[in-house]
Order: C-alpha cells, then sequence, then structure tokens
C-alpha cells in the first residue's frame, strides 16, 4: 500500500509552532468563552428574526417555539456537523482542500436520495436519511481508494478530481431524474434552505452531537492515520479500522444534513482553514473552535439569507455557496503567495 | 533523428518482423494502417448518420417545394453537431496536452457558469424585455468576448509570474463557476415565475436550439482557430513533454501555454453560447481518440479525435431519434457514457 499518495496529498503543511504554548491544551480559555458569547447572541438574533411578529401576536409564543426554535437549533447543529467533517477530512487525507463538496460525497448524497424515492414510493425521512448516508458512505470511500492508489504530482489536483467525481454523479442523478420524472426532488436537494425546519421535522440532526462526542474522542488516532498506514500501524493503531470510522463519521453527518436540510457547500473547507490560520493545527484543542465557527458562520448566513429580501428569503446555501467561493479563492491565493502551493 | 529514435524503431520493427528502419508518428506499419483505417470509419460512420439525419423519415417526397426547407432545417442541427464535435474534441485534446493531464476537461473552467450568469444578470438588471432583444450577432459576440476575457484574465494573472500555476488556474477557475452558479441562483430566486420561464427556455442548451443566424459568423471562427490549433500542432507536441523538456527544445513554455490556451478558450466559449454545455463529451472523445490513434503526434490525435466526436455524436443523435424515438436524452446519454468512461480512467490510473 502506498502511503505516499496520503503523504503527498499534503498541501502547506501548518507553519511550526514557534514556542511551545502548554495553554493551547486547555479547553476554556477567555477567548474561547467570548466566542461562545458570540455565537450565542448570534442565535439569538436568529431568534428573532422573522416576518412573523411573535410579540405582537396571540399565537406569538407557540410559532416561537415550532418555528424559530428548532431553526435555530438546525442552524447549530448542520453548523458544527459540515465544519467537522471537513475537518475529519482534512486530518484523514492531510489535504486541505478536500471537504464534501470536493469530493463528490454531496453529489453521492443526493444520489442516495433519489435511490430512496426510487426503490420505495414515498419513502419517510429515516429511509431517505439512511439512502444519503450509505451513498455517501460508498462515495467517500471510492475517493479514499482512489487517492491510496495514484501517486500525486500535486496536492491541487485532488479536489480538482474531486469535483469532476461529484460532475459524474450528478450526471448520473440528472438521467435517473429526468428518466423517472423527478427532478424536482434533485431541485429542492440542492439548494439547501432552513425555511422548512419546524417541530418535528429537524429532530433526526440530534445524532450530529454523538458524532460530535465520538470524533473529539478519537481525534488524535485520526490524526495520527492521517500520517499513512505504515505509521499509524507503528504506533500500535489499526489503521483501516480508523479509515472506515472516518469515513462513517463523514457519511452520518453528510447524509443526515442531505436529508433534513440539503445541500451546504463550502462550510467544511472555509471553517476549518480559518481556524487553522489562526490557531495553527492542535486538533483536539481545535475541534471546539471549528464547531463554534461552523455554528456562527451558518447562522450569520442565514440570518442575512433572511433578511436581505425581506420579506422573503433566500436559501443559505446559495450565500454559503458565494462567499464559500471567494474564501477558498482567497485561501489558495495565500498559499501561493507563501510557495506551499505544489 | 538522433541514434536513439533509429534504434527505438529498429527495436519495435524488429519486433514485428516487419521493415528495420522507420521513423514517424506511428511505431509500425500495422499501427499507421489501424489509424487511417479507423479514422475513414468514424468519418464514414459520421457521413452515414449525416445522410441518416437529413434523409431518413422525410414528411415530404423529393419533389415537394417544402423538401428543401424541411432539409435546411434538419441541416442546421447537423451543423450545430459539427461545431460542437470540432470544439470539443480540438479542445479537450490540447487542453489535456497542455496539462499534461489525461483526466480534465476545459468545460471545467466554468464556461457554463458564466454563460448562465450572463444570461441571469442581463433578466436581473435590465428586465425581460431587454432579454428578449439581448439575440443576434452583437449579443452573441459579446457573450464569447466576455467569456473569452474572463479566461485571459484568469490565465495571465495565474500562470503568468513566478507563482505561476496551472493546477492552481484549474482549481480557481472551478471554484469562479461555483461561486458564478450561486450568485445566479440568487438573482434566480428573486424573478417572478414568468421572467424565470422565459430565462429557463434560454439556458437548457441543446443541437436543436442553436441559431442558425450565427453560422456565418461562427464557422469561420471556429474553423480558423482549429486550422490555427492543427498548425500549430508540433508545437503541441513539445508542450506535451512538459515544461523542463519544452524549454530544452527552445519553446518559450509559458507564452505557448496561454496561447494554447487562448485557443481553447475561443472553441469552449463558442460551443457554450452557441449549443450549451456538455461537460463529458469532450472528455469521452478524447480518451477514445488516445486509444484509436497509438501516437503521440497530435497531427494525427486531433482529426483522429474530431472523427471521434462528430461520429459519435451524429450516430447518437441518429440511434435515439429514428430507431428508439428518445429524442430527449441524447445529450445526457453522452454525458453518462463520459462520466463512466472517466470513472474508469479514474480509478485504473497509477499516477497523476
Amino acid at each position: 500500500m502506498s502511503t505516499h499518495a496520503m503523504h503527498e496529498a499534503e498541501i502547506g503543511s501548518p507553519p511550526p509552532l514557534a514556542e511551545p504554548r502548554p495553554e493551547r491544551n486547555r479547553l476554556i480559555t477567555v477567548p474561547f468563552v467570548l466566542a461562545v458569547f458570540a455565537v450565542i447572541a448570534l442565535g439569538a438574533v436568529s431568534l428573532f428574526t422573522g416576518v412573523y411578529d411573535i410579540w405582537g401576536r396571540e399565537d406569538g409564543r407557540d410559532m416561537f417555539f415550532i418555528t424559530r426554535v428548532p431553526r435555530t437549533i438546525a442552524l447549530m447543529l448542520t453548523g458544527a456537523a459540515m465544519a467537522m467533517t471537513g475537518l475529519i477530512m482534512h486530518l484523514v487525507t492531510r489535504n486541505k482542500m478536500v471537504e464534501p463538496t470536493t469530493t463528490g460525497t454531496t453529489e453521492w448524497a443526493g444520489l442516495g436520495l433519489l435511490a430512496a424515492y426510487l426503490l420505495v414510493p414515498g419513502p419517510t425521512l429515516v429511509m431517505r436519511m439512511t439512502g444519503a448516508i450509505v451513498f455517501s458512505f460508498v462515495g467517500t470511500m471510492i475517493f479514499f481508494l482512489f487517492l491510496r492508489h495514484v501517486r500525486l504530482r500535486s496536492s491541487l489536483i485532488v479536489p480538482i478530481t474531486g469535483m469532476m467525481l461529484g460532475a459524474v454523479v450528478s450526471a448520473f442523478s440528472t438521467f435517473m431524474t429526468l428518466r423517472f420524472n423527478m427532478s424536482q426532488v434533485i431541485e429542492n436537494w440542492f439548494i439547501g434552505s432552513f425555511a422548512p425546519v419546524q417541530a418535528g421535522r429537524y429532530e433526526h440532526l440530534w445524532i450530529i452531537v454523538a458524532v460530535t462526542l465520538i470524533t473529539f474522542l478519537y481525534a488524535n488516532r485520526l490524526t495520527i492515520a492521517g500520517l499513512g498506514e505504515d505509521v499509524a500501524t507503528a504506533l500500535g493503531l489499526h489503521y483501516h479500522r480508523l479509515i472506515l470510522l472516518a469515513n462513517a463519521l463523514v457519511a452520518v453527518c453528510v447524509g443526515v444534513v442531505a436529508a433534513v436540510i440539503g445541500n451546504i457547500p463550502f462550510l467544511g473547507l472555509i471553517v476549518p482553514n480559518i481556524v487553522s490560520m489562526i490557531r495553527g493545527d492542535d486538533l483536539r484543542s481545535n475541534l471546539p473552535w471549528v464547531c463554534l465557527t461552523g455554528m456562527g458562520t451558518i447562522t450569520l448566513c442565514d440570518i442575512v439569507a433572511r433578511v436581505v429580501i425581506m420579506p422573503f428569503e433566500v436559501p443559505v446555501s446559495l450565500i454559503l455557496g458565494t462567499l464559500g467561493a471567494a474564501v477558498f479563492i482567497l485561501i489558495l491565493l495565500r498559499q501561493r503567495r507563501s510557495g506551499r502551493v505544489r | 533523428m538522433s541514434a536513439l529514435d533509429v534504434g527505438y524503431a529498429a527495436g519495435c520493427g524488429a519486433e514485428t518482423g516487419m521493415r528495420v528502419r522507420r521513423t514517424g508518428a506511428f511505431r509500425t506499419r500495422r499501427d499507421a494502417r489501424r489509424y487511417w483505417l479507423l479514422l475513414c470509419l468514424f468519418l464514414g460512420a459520421g457521413v452515414a448518420a449525416v445522410l441518416g439525419l437529413i434523409l431518413y423519415n422525410q414528411p415530404v417526397p423529393v419533389d415537394s417545394p417544402s423538401f428543401i426547407p424541411v432539409v435546411k432545417r434538419r441541416l442546421t442541427s447537423v451543423t450545430a453537431m459539427f461545431i460542437a464535435a470540432l470544439c470539443h474534441s480540438f479542445a479537450t485534446v490540447a487542453f489535456q496536452s497542455v496539462t499534461g493531464n489525461r483526466i480534465i476537461t476545459p468545460s471545467l473552467l466554468g464556461y457554463e457558469s458564466l454563460y448562465s450568469f450572463i444570461q441571469t444578470s442581463v433578466l436581473f438588471f435590465f428586465g425581460a424585455t431587454t432579454l428578449v432583444r439581448f439575440t443576434g450577432t452583437g449579443a452573441f459576440f459579446l457573450q464569447v468576448a466576455l467569456m473569452i476575457g474572463l479566461s485571459l484574465i484568469l490565465f495571465g494573472w495565474l500562470l503568468s509570474g513566478r507563482y505561476g500555476n496551472l493546477h492552481l488556474m484549474l482549481l480557481v477557475g472551478i471554484i469562479i463557476g461555483a461561486g458564478l452558479n450561486s450568485v445566479s441562483g440568487f438573482m434566480r430566486r428573486v424573478l417572478s415565475p414568468s421572467e424565470f420561464d422565459l430565462l429557463q427556455a434560454r439556458l437548457i442548451g441543446s443541437v436543436n436550439n442553436a441559431d442558425a443566424a450565427y453560422f456565418p459568423i461562427v464557422i469561420p471562427l471556429v474553423l480558423a482557430t482549429a486550422l490555427a490549433m492543427f498548425l500549430l500542432s508540433r508545437r503541441l507536441n513539445v508542450l506535451s513533454l512538459g515544461r523542463d523538456a519544452a524549454t530544452a527544445f527552445g519553446v518559450h513554455y509559458q507564452a505557448h501555454v496561454i496561447l494554447f490556451l487562448v485557443l481553447i478558450a475561443v472553441l469552449m466559449a463558442t460551443t457554450t453560447a452557441l449549443i450549451g454545455p456538455m461537460t463529458f463529451f469532450g472528455f469521452l472523445v478524447a480518451m477514445l481518440s488516445y486509444q484509436a490513434a497509438p501516437t503521440h503526434d497530435h497531427r494525427y490525435v486531433l482529426p483522429m479525435a474530431f472523427a471521434i466526436g462528430f461520429g459519435v455524436l451524429t450516430s447518437a443523435y441518429f440511434l435515439l431519434y429514428h430507431v428508439f424515438h428518445a429524442q430527449t436524452v441524447v445529450s445526457v446519454l453522452i454525458e453518462l457514457f463520459g462520466g463512466i468512461a472517466f470513472l474508469t480512467v479514474l480509478l485504473r490510473k497509477r499516477s497523476l
């Protein structure tokens, strides 16, 4: 097995820590507490953003708990999930441009949703979710397999190939939708929006909390897995099992979000990159930061999406897609300037 | 010819038991014969399919006065197929040689996103009446010019200078495409349903709604670009050896890369504005032509790519129209086969 592939997939290794700073490992620091408060404040803004007058109307209180609270919770969970999948994929592949959007995982999840609709007439949410999870697992596995087989001359090839792969999968989905007259399903899926979230329709997102806990427990081991099969095995880890675990974590996050919310592009790319730019690559202590930044970013984007054409709203994925593309290009150019792109 | 080359050719000749000395694009005479045979075969298939598309299932007899108009109408879509095949095959083969990577296609660079962005923003900023009037040669040229201009900015910015990096340029192109898609998606959300319908009709491209009014400009433009590419194909041979080898042979690598990318941009922009996006058609054609033309000489690969592209496209349309009666799925089907071919190539690759 070539561990080279994984090694060479490394892009711009993080700047070496200048001096050992033991307080890095402490979780609760002043900036972290401030960040928590900032995210809580954003959540509060999200709770009170909307057209419906929850103060004046009689049933305002009910509406508050039927739509506003679930929506804000869904935002937080989705933000944490997508940012974390990005981090896991960065760890395992040691390539900071890999995330569900750039590996085709999201397109696989869409195909999974479609498969659920094709196999079962009128599938329940759980069935759709299962379809999306299974397909994104298979898709991510194919991509990892490809990464391990191929010697890469440039780390930039990885996202390019991943997006080509995604385009193939979505061409296939388009073919199926045209064949079975279901383009609306995919259309709705492709534009991720929090507008339909209400009590009774988002609760499956709580699975993400469990995924977050598992990721936190395994963070160190996943980092070692990123060093390649030989190193991981020498250090006493079961490499293949770890890769499968990482893959399953990613697939569950992407699948659940795909079934409940839809496609959330680029979040897994921009959030971990920004966090590691500011804090370096101490992964275990970065994980809470990544979750928090993910929550904050998506909540902010959703508030913008709700306000920008009030009383209507645009899907948050469009805002994230635009913003994410801009940030991605900035990150690329930054790396180019420091000569880290090979 | 160097001693090395002759020795190599002699080795090949000895292996097959044929004549001893041979230098040229093909390793053996059998390879050359196979090449010409396949070229004729694909061209023949293309011509046969064209005849079929024009003449088969004619609703009117030959002596009827409406025979010529019917033929003319059918000829339009055949011409569009010709343009699509020429543009995609030449652009993809050249692009893969310039980038030294046989799994990427120029359609990744976001031409279609830019096209739909232009159309959407015309409607968004200037309203429906302007979009309805936004046709004709002026508008067509404006769009092609915008697409080429953007590619030029992209190439000039990311390919030249000390940090020039081909893969970075590609990735930035893809991401810009994704970003533009989001922006146009945003604008489309704000449109009224009737405006949206108008736009939808504009954005779905196919060889059947190619506008024949553009042909007098498009055909010379495409032919001239393709001819230029063909005449420069020896340079392309050198470029495909990579930066170091090309520089050692005395070719100004960066200038030539940008030159070819501009030619590619012209071809891709024209076909996208005329027919609409086809992501994997070029990939499929390029892959097949590498199999059919056992040589690295682009003077032979390019014509083969065109022959295959034309043959595949016209036969697919003929078969699906007249044999399977499935008109809508042609482009999707071609994309599907291209996609499957892509996956196969990807998973069998050892090095990228």
